[in-house]
């Protein structure tokens, strides 16, 4: 769990959770690149991804972890955590930076500022029920690449994305007891 | 979505540019920091809206800005501007001595100040969706963070071991709701957010806060009325993430230049922690 800034302790709630229910899982929080080097996969909470981005820096983690993505390391980013996954950031600061996991442009606070945060129900490939999302100044997808799966969307717009081992959603999952997209993540994509 | 961060006060958009630029998770925006407010004395009510829609327009990050005690009327005028929390704060002059704000009226969520559980709790059943501990603003000075941050988090441990006989006189004692008292018997935490304000001077002040158990830091004039305000805003954000680690913040301690210079809690005319009901 990437403990920077931000909703990591209710990410991490949610591991322990599932590994209460029996998933071979254990949450651990990341603050340093020897931390990095100890998972087999990562969370990126929500939170607020500029400082996240300078925080990253000046724990000198982004280099480890850019690596680490390119070599496949398995990684799910929610809200702030997918604006840093994206390829390229709208509204963001000029110095902000992102690792290109995914292959997409992100707009900051693309649904509005803290009041106009709202709840939804969402249809998600691979869940038989919906998943009731919360979107707090949330990131919007913009332009999509074509390697690059929609799992879920809102009127139209992606909200849950996919491309090889990274999973990205504006919303925030940990915000809510229903742990689905982290059992998701971790069975479908990190194999657990 | 603002746990682990430093918030801080600033006075105008250059100030907001220089707490973003040092990591902050948001910035508060209001007319004078309460050092000023102190030295100035007279009544003090919510900014300018010019200013606060300046330093809106100037940082990407959530910008949260106060209204007095109990005025109701200042909040909505803060709601319709858009901010993204409003701070019913003891730093400006209380508008009802009896009264604070209905916050379930609004959709802009409020953090307000307490000095112990029981004030905590009577905020959240008003509506708050943050508790921060009041310390004492403006004066540099942590011990009365430290009192009331032990106070609350004290009881809370307690709470946590009483009997289910003994939380409906922990409920009387609180002058708090019983069903919030029992969820924290069960939970062992506020069910909100817990951050730490007033007072906070040093990387030093932030770091013992976090161990102490806030969850984020407010700092005010520590800030901007040190000798290297960008320095030391840095400072502040990486001593609040590395809480734990002495070497961090030694490394981070070093050169920073006059911390705010601070007052003594019993010289004070105003107590500003003793504003709320």
């Amino acid at each position: 769990m990437l403990a920077l800034q931000g909703a990591f302790a209710l990410h991490l709630q949610a591991i322990e959770r599932l590994a209460a229910a029996g998933l071979s899982v254990e949450g651990v929080p990341v603050k340093t690149a020897d931390e990095l080097a100890e998972c087999d996969a990562l969370i990126m909470p929500g939170g607020e991804s500029t400082t996240m981005s300078m925080l990253l820096d000046s724990q000198e983690l982004f280099a480890p972890l850019k690596a680490a993505i390119i070599n496949g390391l398995p990684v799910f980013g929610t809200c702030a955590g997918m604006i840093l996954l994206s390829s390229e950031i709208l509204d963001g600061r000029s110095d902000q930076n992102c690792f290109g996991a995914l292959d997409m442009k992100v707009r900051r606070n693309a649904y509005g500022a803290q009041v106009e945060s709202f709840e939804t129900p969402l249809d998600v490939a691979g869940l038989d029920e919906p998943f009731h999302a919360v979107f707090i100044r949330a990131p919007g997808v913009e332009a999509l690449g074509a390697g690059v799966e929609v799992v879920s969307e809102h009127q139209g717009q992606p909200v849950l994305c996919r491309s090889g081992s990274v999973m990205a959603c504006s919303f925030h999952p940990e915000l809510t007891d229903d742990d689905r997209l982290h059992r998701l993540f971790l069975e479908t994509i990190v194999g657990v | 979505m603002l746990k682990g961060g430093v918030i801080m006060d600033v006075v105008n958009p250059e100030q907001a540019k220089i707490a973003e630029d040092a990591g902050a998770v948001a910035v508060m925006a209001l007319e004078r920091v309460p050092s000023d407010i102190r030295r100035d004395g007279g009544v003090s009510r919510m900014s300018d809206p010019e200013m606060i829609i300046g330093i809106q327009e100037t940082v990407t990050i959530p910008v949260m800005a106060k209204a007095r005690i109990g005025h109701f009327v200042e909040a909505q005028i803060l709601e319709s501007l858009n901010v993204d929390y409003i701070d019913e704060s003891e730093v400006l002059t209380p508008a009802d001595e009896t009264h604070h704000i209905d916050k379930w009226a609004f959709t802009v969520p409020f953090v307000c100040g307490a000095t112990n559980l029981g004030e905590a709790l009577r905020r959240i059943s008003e509506g708050a969706c943050m508790i921060r501990s009041k310390g004492e603003a403006g004066t540099g000075n942590i011990v009365e963070a430290t009192r009331h941050l032990r106070s609350i988090l004290g009881d809370i441990g307690k709470i946590t071991k009483a009997d289910n006989a003994e939380l409906f006189e922990w409920a009387k004692q609180l002058g708090a709701p019983l069903p919030l008292v029992q969820e924290i018997a069960e939970t062992g935490e506020l069910p909100v957010p817990m951050f730490c304000a007033g007072g906070i001077a040093t990387p030093a002040d932030a770091a013992m806060t976090m161990q102490l158990g806030a969850q984020s830091v407010f700092v005010g004039s520590g800030i901007f009325k040190s000798s290297d305000p960008a320095r030391m805003a840095e400072a502040v954000v990486q001593a609040t993430l590395n809480y734990k680690d002495p070497a961090i913040l030694a490394k981070v301690s070093t050169g920073l230049g006059e911390a705010m210079k601070g007052l003594e809690i019993a010289n004070l005319e105003t107590k500003m922690a003793e504003r709320g009901w």
